[in-house]
């Protein structure tokens, strides 16, 4: 059994409707424990109208349940979906801005964009913009190499995810919905699928 | 069209739809809700409601409190007696501000408030105009929900959502805010519509008979169960549920600060008062009993003390209808989320019938050594200057349990608790969780209008009396009946009472001077009287109760007691003191 005193970084995945000052009472939740957001994107949804929030943090399990438990609590919240990394597909998204003159000079771009999977967004005479997607550890070594040669800016991007168990969000929707949902809308954790997907 | 002229079209019948403001519509909606108390006060960006307001006196009866935490604080006094919403109207900015303490008191003590405050101009929004704050940020926290409004038209779903959101589930407060243009805008309306459904809320969790069955099968198993029971109970009206519970189980039950009355103080198996200043057997026992049946209740620490040493031996059931508590202080062995109006039936259906006598004496034996070592010291004294238990005690002979005790918070709030008699349910009006010195007198205010055929007492200090002594004007005004018991012993007692057991009596910044208090109700034209004296507390009492009107009546007692039993911070329930 995994154990949930330990420390490890968490994917929630949160389903709400679309309204001002949401996100807020989100966030409030974890600041108020004094959580650390390591990254938070909101987007739309497989369903339209229903936004997805996708939060990250490194905390313990049992932490990150009672996190979840207090998010799903909010009036506007539909569902909350916890993952650890293995149970998700998740990708961030990195841009890089480097002298044009420089890297021309010093390294061998071609190398470069095949070495780390870059693409180059932009080349202009002064700069040129390459662009990543992929995990943190992917993301940031090309960080590494660029600093050598006079990185003008770098930027990440939020993390997305897509929960490797889940059927998405239309038939949960229906049941909502409806004035008495069945009960799978309330699978608490007591009733979750084990270790594929965590989930209330 | 004024509103006037639309009255008449309406009765002759020639309007269809009504082309209304925002406040009329606002107004309407509330009559429609069933309110018909507003606690409130008037202010710039509140002034178009406040004007609709003038025409519909006869069906809202609006109470002018003298300050706005006062309104927060009385609608959760009537909240709390009448088992309705209580509503709150303030201005923007200051007046806005100023509801925070109470929005938060019912919030942690779920309580369903809709608080309406008047917002600045849609149009200067963020734009730091005159008496603009950001009030939906700043209660968000503290809110179960909230939204501003900036077109009339939203105003009748809003609200409904509001009332339906605040009352549902596990209650607690909403707070819409409203801009100055949407209470002006006049637009067509159709018939008012009560929310009942939002998709994405579900306010009661789905009863899993499984995990009923479970708790049964716990229960009848169990040799030494005890049962916990909180404001869940009340909030739920389940008090019937429960006592049929309690007495098919014959288990020994012990009630948090805001779960008691759900069943009578008497009452066999009420065996008092749990946590930090509660009774010692429920204490002592926790870490003794083999099922625990949690009802209604959250594991306050006030409660449970020190958590890692908290009824460790047991297995827990926990009834509640909010799934964030399960497992949020205490893990439950078997939760059993829902409606315990619907839970508990399930539950008593499927246990046995049983007495647990041996278990239940045990506890029989705490209380007469709590009676013999504390309790008549304190309840019964012969000589000596005046205890607050005496008082209480005094109190309860003259009531018979029957009336509405309002307290403040300090050391009189847990004599209060501790020793007060209830017969009837939503009798003990407190602050619980946030602890709100001030919360009495508004809150008695409140909870008189709640319950109007009641006798309510407010047992207050006099430092907390001092936070809101304000609303006596609020009293003066309205003709309200409330008595008002201050507890003078000169100090601002519990914080004394934490420096002399834990801080070597350096007693810094406790000593309160107060004015006259009876002068001070006398100057609002309301009667009272001091009493130092035993020989006459009794008398003093009785024309307190007597009076035809509110009354203030100051009891000095002794300065520097201290209550106990106590469970000092950072120590288990087992390690509860008795001196
Ligand atoms: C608004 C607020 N400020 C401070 C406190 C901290 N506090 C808790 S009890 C207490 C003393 C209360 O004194 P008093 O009202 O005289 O009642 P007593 O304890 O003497 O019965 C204080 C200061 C509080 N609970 N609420």
């Amino acid at each position: 059994m995994e154990s949930t005193i330990e420390k490890k970084e968490f994917n929630i995945t949160v389903y709400t409707e679309n309204q001002i000052g949401l996100l807020n009472r989100i966030a409030i939740i974890f600041s108020r424990r004094k959580l650390n957001v390591e990254s938070l994107n909101t987007s739309p949804s497989e369903v339209e109208s229903i936004h997805r929030f996708n939060i990250v943090i490194t905390e313990t399990e049992e932490v990150v349940k009672k996190v979840a438990r207090q998010l799903e609590k909010q009036v506007e919240v539909l569902k909350v979906y916890f993952n650890t990394n293995d149970d998700v597909i998740w990708q961030e998204l990195a841009l890089y801005k480097v002298p044009t003159d420089v890297i021309a000079e010093h390294v061998s771009v071609e190398r470069l964009l095949r070495e780390y999977g870059a693409r180059a967004v932009v080349i202009r005479k002064d700069y040129t913009v390459f662009e990543t997607t992929g995990h943190r550890e992917e993301t940031d070594a090309l960080v590494n190499v660029l600093q050598q040669y006079g990185l003008i800016e770098f930027v990440r991007s939020a993390r997305v995810a897509i929960i490797k168990d889940s059927d998405g969000f239309h038939a949960k929707l229906r049941e909502f919905e409806r004035l008495e949902p069945g009960e799978d809308v309330v699978e608490n954790e007591y009733l979750n699928k084990g270790q594929k997907v965590f989930t209330m | 069209m004024d509103t006037l002229e639309l009255k008449d079209k309406q009765a002759q019948g020639s309007v269809k739809t009504e082309e209304l403001s925002g406040s009329q519509i606002l107004l309407k909606g509330l009559i429609e809700e069933g309110v018909d108390t507003i606690f409130g006060y008037p202010g710039g960006a509140i002034m178009p409601i406040y004007d609709a307001l003038y025409d519909f006196k006869k069906e809202l009866n609006h109470i002018l409190v003298r300050h706005e935490q006062g309104a927060t604080h009385a609608a959760q006094g009537y909240a709390r007696t009448s088992g309705k919403v209580g509503v709150v109207f303030a201005t923007s900015g200051p007046g806005a501000t100023n509801l925070i303490t109470g929005i938060a008191d019912a919030q942690i003590d779920s309580t369903p408030l809709v608080c309406i405050t008047g917002q600045v101009f849609a149009s200067l929004l963020g734009t730091d105009a005159f008496q603009e704050t950001d009030v939906i940020n700043i209660t968000t926290p503290v809110t179960k929900w909230n939204y501003q409004v900036t077109d009339a038209s939203e105003i009748p779903e809003v609200l409904a959502k509001a009332f339906y959101i605040a009352k549902s589930g596990r209650p607690g407060p909403v707070l819409i805010d409203i801009t100055k243009n949407a209470q002006i805008q006049k637009i067509e309306t159709e018939a008012y519509q009560k929310c009942g459904h939002i998709r994405s809320y579900r306010p009661y969790p789905i009863v899993r008979q499984s995990y009923v069955e479970q708790a049964a099968a716990l229960i009848n198993s169990a040799k030494k169960p005890f049962i916990l029971f909180g404001q869940g109970v009340l909030l739920g009206n389940a008090e019937q549920e429960f006592k049929a519970f309690v007495e098919k189980s014959g288990i020994p039950a012990a009630w948090t600060i805001l779960g008691v009355g759900a069943i009578p103080t008497d009452h066999p198996l009420n065996v008092g008062m749990l946590g930090m200043h509660g009774n010692y057997g429920p204490n002592v026992l926790t870490n003794d009993c083999d099922v625990l049946i949690a009802i209604g209740m959250r594991f306050d620490d006030r409660v449970t003390g020190r958590l890692d040493k908290y009824a460790k031996q047991a297995k827990v059931i926990h009834l509640d209808i909010d799934p964030a508590e399960i497992d949020k202080n205490v893990k439950a062995t078997v939760p059993v989320w829902g409606d315990c109006k619907e839970t508990l039936p399930l539950l008593t259906a499927l246990i046995d019938e049983k007495s647990h006598n041996e278990w239940l004496a045990r506890f029989r034996e705490y209380t007469q050594k709590e009676i013999d070592q504390v309790i008549n010291a304190e309840c019964n004294p012969t000589s000596g200057e005046l205890t607050m238990g005496e008082v209480i005690n005094q109190l309860n002979t003259l009531t018979n349990g029957d009336a509405i005790i309002v307290t403040d918070v300090g050391q009189h709030q847990m004599v209060a608790c501790r020793y007060a008699k209830f017969n009837h349910t939503r009798s003990n009006i407190t602050s619980g969780g946030l602890g709100t010195m001030g919360f009495a007198l508004p809150a008695a205010i409140g909870a008189k209008f709640g319950a109007p055929n009641k006798t309510v007492v407010a047992v207050i200090g006099d430092g907390g009396f001092q936070m809101t002594i304000q609303e006596l004007g609020t009293i003066m005004q309205s003709g309200i009946d409330v008595k008002i018991m201050i507890l003078n012993n000169q100090f601002l007692g519990m914080v004394r009472q934490w420096q002399e057991l834990f801080n070597e009596r350096r007693y810094s910044f406790v000593d309160i001077t107060s004015p006259d208090f009876v002068a001070v109700a006398k100057g609002y034209y309301i009667e009272g009287q001091k009493v130092s004296e035993r020989e006459n507390l009794v008398e003093a009492l009785k024309t307190m109760l007597n009076h035809k009107g509110s009354y203030l009546l100051e009891v000095m007692v002794t300065k520097e007691n201290n209550v106990f039993p106590m469970v000092p911070q950072g120590c288990s329930v087992s390690e509860i003191r008795l001196k």
